[in-house]
């Protein structure tokens, strides 16, 4: 794919507001410059009559150097088409405060929580500013450049004390506590008192108050995980129930940060791609995907033709199977226990063997690279990859249908339970599956094609009443689809070198900044990459579907009963690795 | 009906132990002609881990184990060549880019110098990996220049205290990496001796006009 | 189970009964029993996990091994599979997992994450490895392990049950009955009670430059 300059330009908002816009002309940039006063009077002009009614990410970069705080906006229109993306830059002084904008997009909530907690950023008129991945006491905002954690060794990659005088020394062993640790000078652990979660209870609290009625009748607050069988992963939900009804619910994230982002500026480009796969990490392919397709485009280099058949081959299959999986763990949370999910786990079983065939491992495949793949996939691996495509998959979806759409158990957990509707859903930036099921066609393979997505026969599904039912439908709907594109992309694919670059493990990037965007299977996956010129990135930020995804969580609960709280968590499909990072 | 879908849902165990013993049946009247066995052979397996396989799918792991496809990849191990006498001709030549392409940096390399020039020898002294960090991520051996780091099939490594791994742990023989990645192996050969070839060929050209 | 490895040396059994009888010491038998239905605690951390569920599913099968009985609470667990990496907030919980495990408790690391802190180690809020906290049994390599190096693993797992003895396992001992660990605390940084006294003689020596 050949990499084309974002489009911003095509609305000028510098002429509609003249004095408090101006044009990013950093070399490499691109967007607009935007007053921090004036920032939510453009918002809204931009939201309402600009029509940018999706803001899909909203990230936070320090400009250290030139002493400078910036918070960066990426809107799109579900209509499709470029996006605009514009910025808010304040002097690097504590305290640093920016307006929020959750009046008009309330989908940026976590995301603002996320900027706070790991940079420091203040919002202004946020309703609930409280640390998200970490936690109330941290030391510290961890993304700031100057920030260093226990195991600091050095700022950018190789570290100099592997080679070529590398004797193995532990990391415990440079850091005087003996451990990941770095604590304030002075600090005595016996005298820290913990502050637990009251702020967290508080926000709760408040929630239940506003539809206090005449009875009298007791609350619960019930903790649901971090390890609970039901939330995939380390996901928990503090709930305050009446009953079965649930009246407020609070998300609780973070149990699996594992540094992603901080860790990733430190590597060099190159050296990102296997952590991307351990973010979603049931489709590590379309995470090499929007990886690649954002360094890509810094680059400006080309995809080898071969190579774009064998990506769309493989994100496709990926998306297959992980909306399988989606299906079986869903009939897995309401109660039918283990048996769908068995016979699931063999189609994806078999998915994974290729995987494994072309790229080495199962699940954290590391196959992507810059303008193209690592391998070729050889003709027997096609041959294989024919016989799923065009006749076990199609027939196994069809089973599956036969067999579970039409299961009173199934229907009556899930008919005519609402999840979102589907303005709220843009309001709440839910993108994906979740968002279509609401009836909004929005699918960036189709709405701002990546790759060579343009050239395939495909409809986005899409189906309107936004029930739980619909959720389940639409994913076999998904799966039909991508069979569809892989049906015709085996057969078409070329032969030709898979990589349009030498394999180097240097990569030279040009300054600047890009936003690699995917339809992944849980919704739009985002890079947002920021390059100095030098080795590594300056800024590396996931825009992760499933974290943002659960901002509109507490919405889609209250009033609905804990079980259908397990469906809906179900039917969200999210993966903690992506959504802690 | 109320119950019709459940039924219908059971209907598909049934089917698949239907299969699995049909299969069976079918498998074992087979034998007496071809031979194949459908458990405990490398075509039973092969046959259940294919796209027509149906009913029962599981590989019995200790006593069969998966065909492993030649691009599986679990830890690295470093190659040495044997030669006639019995020593080991270690690959690596210390370069170190391994270790700068290694994404959480778990290779340590230490580089030999002569002890009279005081000038670097292509073999390392010391080679450590930390197993406990190691993504398997394969990079150090897509990338070595000599093919001297390569990635395992072995995945039985399960064991009672911490990993990390020095030389003598890493060190198996190219017949071993001939075994497992006859292909790759081969075409690696094929360079090597085109690049000889490439070598000699411009050594002798260099030496005919002087 | 087949009878020889059951059937103790030194005891001569008649041909025609081997299949019928088998004389043993009470610690094969006990052995036997316990190593066979190992159930694990069903709790899942990171990537990891999902290799975990998938050696549950067909085509690995843990059920063949009798641990197919995957239990939501600790309370019926004997096995804690860490299945992934192990952040300093998600600490306290798994301490705390633990601890409500009833004895015989067995631990197992699975994957670089867990086993020293893998690919995240160097990350903020990440601990380098879950025997910081908690007596690992058996660390299995890989980034995932993949669902057979799983099973080789608890193999291994299952190896070591066999040489325990009832004379001298911990839990008939006198004592307390149950290994406790203390649980962490989230301060400006994780701290291990365990530590204290150290914590703050270092960090009154040591130049900080935090923010
Ligand atoms: S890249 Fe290859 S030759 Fe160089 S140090 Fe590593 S293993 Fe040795
Ligand atoms: S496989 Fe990857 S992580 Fe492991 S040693 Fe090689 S480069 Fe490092
Ligand atoms: S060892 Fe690898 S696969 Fe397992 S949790 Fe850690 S990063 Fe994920």
């Amino acid at each position: 794919m050949a990499a084309t300059p974002l489009q911003t330009q095509t609305v000028d908002l510098a002429a509609r507001f003249p004095s408090a816009v101006s044009v990013d002309a950093r070399n490499g940039y691109t967007g607009w410059l935007v007053e921090k006063d004036k920032l939510l009077e453009i918002a809204r002009s931009i939201k309402e009559e600009l029509g940018y009614d999706l803001l899909t990410s909203v990230t936070g970069v320090d400009y250290l150097p030139e002493e400078k705080m910036e918070v960066v906006y990426h809107a799109y229109k579900t209509t499709g088409g470029p996006g605009l993306i514009f910025k808010v830059q304040v002097p690097r002084q504590d305290p640093i405060e920016i307006p929020s904008v959750t009046p008009l997009w309330p989908g940026v909530d976590f995301q603002e929580r996320e900027i706070w907690d790991l940079l420091g950023i203040k919002f202004t008129g946020h309703p609930d500013l409280r640390r998200i991945l970490l936690w109330e006491g941290f030391a510290g905002h961890p993304l700031r450049k100057d920030w260093k954690e226990g195991f600091y060794e050095e700022d950018a990659k190789p570290f100099k004390s592997r080679w070529p005088e590398g004797n193995y020394v532990s990391s415990e062993e440079k850091n005087p506590y003996k451990d990941n640790l770095s604590f304030p000078k002075n600090f005595d652990p016996e005298k820290w008192i913990p502050e637990g979660e009251a702020a967290l209870y508080g926000a709760l609290a408040r929630y239940t108050e506003t539809d206090e009625q005449g009875i009298k009748s007791d609350r619960i607050v019930v903790n649901m995980g971090p390890q609970h069988p039901s939330t995939h992963g380390v996901f928990r939900a503090v709930v305050t129930v009446e009953g079965e009804t649930i009246l407020s619910l609070k998300p609780v994230v973070g149990y699996l940060h594992r540094n992603h982002e901080k860790i990733g500026e430190r590597n060099t480009f190159l050296l990102n791609m296997p952590y991307t796969d351990r973010l979603d990490y049931f489709n590590s392919m379309s995470n090499n995907f929007g990886y690649a397709l954002a360094v890509e485009k810094l680059m400006n280099i080309p995809v080898a033709e071969r190579a774009d058949y064998i990506r769309i081959i493989m994100a496709e299959l990926s998306r297959v199977q992980n909306h399988l999986v989606l299906v079986g763990m869903l009939l897995n949370d309401l109660g039918a226990m283990y048996t769908p999910a068995l016979y699931i786990f063999e189609e994806r079983e078999l998915i994974l063997d290729i995987f494994e065939a072309v790229s080495g491992s199962r699940m954290m495949c590391n196959y992507f690279r810059f303008g193209g793949v690592a391998r070729d996939i050889p003709e027997d691996v096609l041959q294989k990859i024919k016989d799923l495509v065009f006749k076990r998959l199609p027939a196994k979806t069809d089973e599956m249908d036969r067999f579970l759409s039409e299961n009173e158990v199934l229907v009556s957990r899930l008919k005519g339970i609402p999840v979102i509707d589907g303005p709220s859903a843009v309001q709440y930036s839910i993108t994906g599956p979740v968002l279509r099921a609401a009836g909004i066609p929005y699918d960036i393979r189709r709405a701002d094609p990546y790759g060579i997505y343009d050239r395939f026969e495909f409809d986005v599904a899409m189906r309107t009443h936004g029930d739980l039912m619909d959720n389940y439908l639409i994913r076999l709907d998904e799966i039909r689809q991508s069979i569809r594109i892989l049906e015709q992309a085996v057969s078409k694919i070329p032969s030709g070198p898979i990589n349009s670059q030498k394999p180097q493990y240097q990569v030279r990037v040009p300054a600047g900044e890009a936003y690699g965007r995917i339809e992944a299977p849980k919704g739009e996956l985002g890079y947002y990459v920021i390059s100095n010129g030098k080795p590594n990135p300056w800024r590396y930020h996931v825009r992760a579907p499933s974290f943002i995804n659960i901002t509109g969580l507490e919405k889609m609960c209250v009033g609905k009963k804990i079980a259908d709280f397990i469906a809906i968590l179900g039917v969200l499909d999210i993966v903690l690795g992506e959504l802690d990072r | 009906m109320y119950g019709k879908g459940i039924i219908k849902g059971l209907s598909v165990t049934l089917k698949r132990f239907w299969y699995t013993y049909w299969d069976d049946f079918v498998w074992f009247i087979r034998s007496f002609t071809t031979g194949k066995r459908r458990y405990y052979s490398e075509e039973g397996i092969k046959y259940r881990s294919s796209s027509s396989t149906r009913g029962i799918f599981t590989i019995q792991y200790p006593e069969e184990k998966l065909i492993l496809p030649e691009e599986f990849r679990y830890v690295p191990f470093l190659v040495y060549d044997e030669k006639d006498d019995g020593t080991k001709d270690v690959r690596c030549t210390s370069c170190g880019i391994c270790a700068k392409v290694c994404p959480p940096q778990c290779i340590w390399i230490v580089r030999t110098n002569d002890p009279q020039t005081g000038k670097p020898v292509p073999v390392p002294a010391e080679f450590y990996i930390d197993m406990d960090i190691c993504m398997n991520c394969g990079f150090c051996s897509e990338y070595c220049p000599f093919d001297a780091i390569k990635m395992d099939h072995e995945f039985d490594i399960a064991s009672l205290h911490r990993n990390v791994y020095n030389m003598e742990k890493l060190l198996k023989p190219a017949s071993y990496y001939s075994n497992i990645r006859p292909k790759n192996f081969q075409l690696e050969e094929e360079a090597r001796r085109a690049k000889e070839v490439i070598k000699a060929a411009k050594a002798g050209a260099a030496s005919s006009p002087s | 189970m087949t009878n020889e490895n059951l059937n103790s040396p030194g005891y001569e059994i008649p041909a025609e009964m081997s299949n019928l009888v088998a004389i043993t010491t009470l610690d094969r038998l006990y052995n036997w029993g316990r190593r066979s239905s190992v159930w694990p605690l069903m709790f899942g951390l990171a990537c990891c996990a999902i290799e975990m569920i998938v050696a549950q599913t067909a085509r690995y099968d843990l059920a063949r091994f009798g641990m197919e009985v995957m239990r939501p609470t600790p309370r019926q667990s004997d096995l804690m599979i860490v299945s992934g990496t192990v952040t300093k907030k998600m600490i306290p919980a798994i301490v705390r997992l633990y601890n409500q495990m009833p004895e015989p408790k067995y631990v197992v690391a699975m994957g670089a994450c867990a086993s020293g802190g893998g690919p995240f180690k160097e990350g903020y809020n990440v601990v380098a490895g879950v025997d910081k906290f908690l007596p690992v049994d058996i660390y299995i390599p890989g980034c995932p392990p993949t669902p057979q190096a799983l099973i080789a693993g608890l193999i291994k797992l299952q190896q070591k049950i066999d040489k325990e003895s009832i004379r001298t396992v911990r839990w008939y001992r006198k004592g307390p009955d149950s290994v406790n660990i203390p649980i962490p605390i989230l301060g400006p940084d994780l701290i291990d009670p365990r530590r204290n006294a150290e914590l703050r003689q270092i960090s009154s020596g040591i130049e900080t430059d935090k923010v």
